[in-house]
């Protein structure tokens, strides 16, 4: 009887622990691409995200269209030819914090893990990036690189010199909690 | 198996296994909604082949149009397959807003300057709208012959001639789009013995690309009121097109054979002479360079 209770109280806990969720609210993702001729950048205002405190699993969505860049023929091509945002509208991210600690005050280092999901292509990545929890909003700050190539993203042989083989990605997102 | 151990092996198991969907589920809330994706690049520039298309210029994005017909293929050797004689159009198109264009552009045959205005009423969206439909609007200016040069004068409402279109266009899927336009050409003056002031026209366009960057075109445009049995200085045929689309960056190369020697709408329409089956066809092309002008935001 007692066993039972107590298998009873577990999955009580397991059930209710991702009913705490913080939503994303505000957030900008940026790209940076360094080639010998150009520099091009992009912003992406327009990213949704969720952040459980208690499970540290996280999830971000990115609707690929929604980057601005300075020049827009330059924004069509990336939607039309390398992203193919038809085909593929949502770069997505889905995985867990490691090295977080919840009700921590204070900056902390954590790494996420999970599946980013690009142009169609799912890889496992492992990515640093800093958490701040501020009463009922969190701060997250993450810096990386990525392989065009990892992705299936081909850049023709004419415009090598324009755009970067790897894409420096900065994210920079506050959570806000979300009462149930 | 002990009670006590396969309880833990049980409870580890549902945390386990509710934590992997957990992580999913996240997603899957953030996926619920469709997202709403408009459909881009129809066409590579605002020229199929000699007629129009559906595309607009962005926002502040400047396009310069160049482009050139030569003489006849069929001429052969002597003129050097027609590349002896070139006719021209320099332009220029502007985004005033993403669906709001104007241009600008003179013409060597007729020494004819066109100014036009397009807007995008309905962009296609997946699962929303199946066709992007723009309208156009042009007006026309024939600067030849000087009014000293003429023996009867030429009053400046006899230069003029307008065109007004609807372009209706679906991308079917990446590689393939397909545009209908119905026109209608007004010239002030014509020899209305044997021309009307107004004709009308259906346009029919398709672009398959081969590679991302790579496309073929086709152009058709059928004219609707063609009178037979007109005299030999008068006969017009059907303008037709194929071409190949090249795009490298910021320009888009397009090189084209066709039966007209019109680089704008009105003489495309009411002006081609050439018989494309009989093999008076044209090469030509038509090149655009794009610019930013404004800056973000």
């Amino acid at each position: 009887m007692r066993r039972k209770f107590f298998l009873v109280g577990f999955l009580v806990v397991t059930f209710t622990a991702p009913a705490q969720k913080f939503v994303l609210t505000e957030g900008v993702i940026t790209f940076f691409s360094k080639a010998t001729l150009e520099d091009i950048s992009a912003e992406n205002t327009k990213i949704s995200g969720i952040f459980n405190p208690g499970t540290h699993e996280i999830a971000f969505v990115i609707p690929n269209n929604q980057f601005q860049f300075e020049k827009k023929l330059m924004q069509q091509h990336f939607n039309e030819k390398y992203m193919e945002s038809d085909k593929f509208p949502r770069s997505t991210f889905s995985g867990t914090l490691k090295g977080f600690e919840n009700f921590k005050p204070g900056e902390q280092v954590v790494t996420a893990v999970g599946e980013l999901t690009i142009h169609g292509v799912t890889k496992i990545v492992e990515v640093p990036g800093t958490i701040e929890v501020a009463q009922d909003r969190i701060f997250i700050k993450s810096k990386f690189m990525i392989k065009l190539a990892d992705y299936s993203i081909k850049i023709p042989q004419l415009l090598w010199q324009n755009i970067a083989e790897t894409i420096e990605v900065a994210v920079a997102v506050t959570f806000t909690h979300k009462p149930q | 198996m002990t009670p006590m151990k396969s309880l833990f092996a049980f409870v580890s198991l549902v945390t386990i296994s509710h934590a992997s969907i957990a992580q999913g589920e996240l997603l899957l809330e953030l996926t619920k909604e469709p997202l709403d994706v408009p459909v881009i690049a129809t066409f590579k520039g605002t020229r199929v082949i000699n007629g129009q298309s559906v595309e607009t210029k962005p926002r502040g994005s400047l396009e310069f149009i160049f482009s050139h017909r030569f003489g006849r293929i069929n001429e052969g050797a002597y003129t050097l397959w027609g590349l002896d004689d070139a006719f021209v159009r320099l332009g220029l198109e502007y985004g005033i807003t993403d669906r709001l264009g104007v241009g600008l552009g003179r013409t060597s045959v007729d020494k004819t300057f066109d100014s036009y205005i397009r807007y995008k009423l309905l962009q296609q969206h997946i699962g929303k709208m199946p066709v992007t439909i723009t309208t156009l609007g042009t007006l026309n200016y024939k600067t030849s012959p000087k009014n000293s040069d003429s023996i009867e004068p030429i009053k400046t409402t006899d230069r003029l001639a307008y065109v007004a279109q609807l372009l209706i266009a679906r991308k079917f899927n990446q590689n393939f789009s397909l545009q209908v336009n119905p026109l209608v050409v007004n010239r002030n003056r014509v020899n209305q013995t044997v021309e009307t002031n107004t004709d009308f026209a259906l346009g029919i366009a398709g672009r398959h690309k081969i590679t991302r960057s790579l496309a073929i075109t086709g152009e058709y445009i059928f004219r609707l009121n063609d009178k037979p049995n007109s005299p030999p200085d008068y006969i017009r045929y059907d303008a037709i097109g194929f071409g190949i689309d090249i795009e490298t960056g910021g320009h888009v190369f397009q090189l084209v054979f066709t039966n007209s020697l019109g680089l704008i709408d009105r003489a495309v329409v009411t002006e081609t002479t050439g018989n494309f089956w009989e093999g008076d066809i044209h090469f030509g092309f038509n090149i655009t360079r794009t610019f930013q002008l404004t800056r973000k935001k």
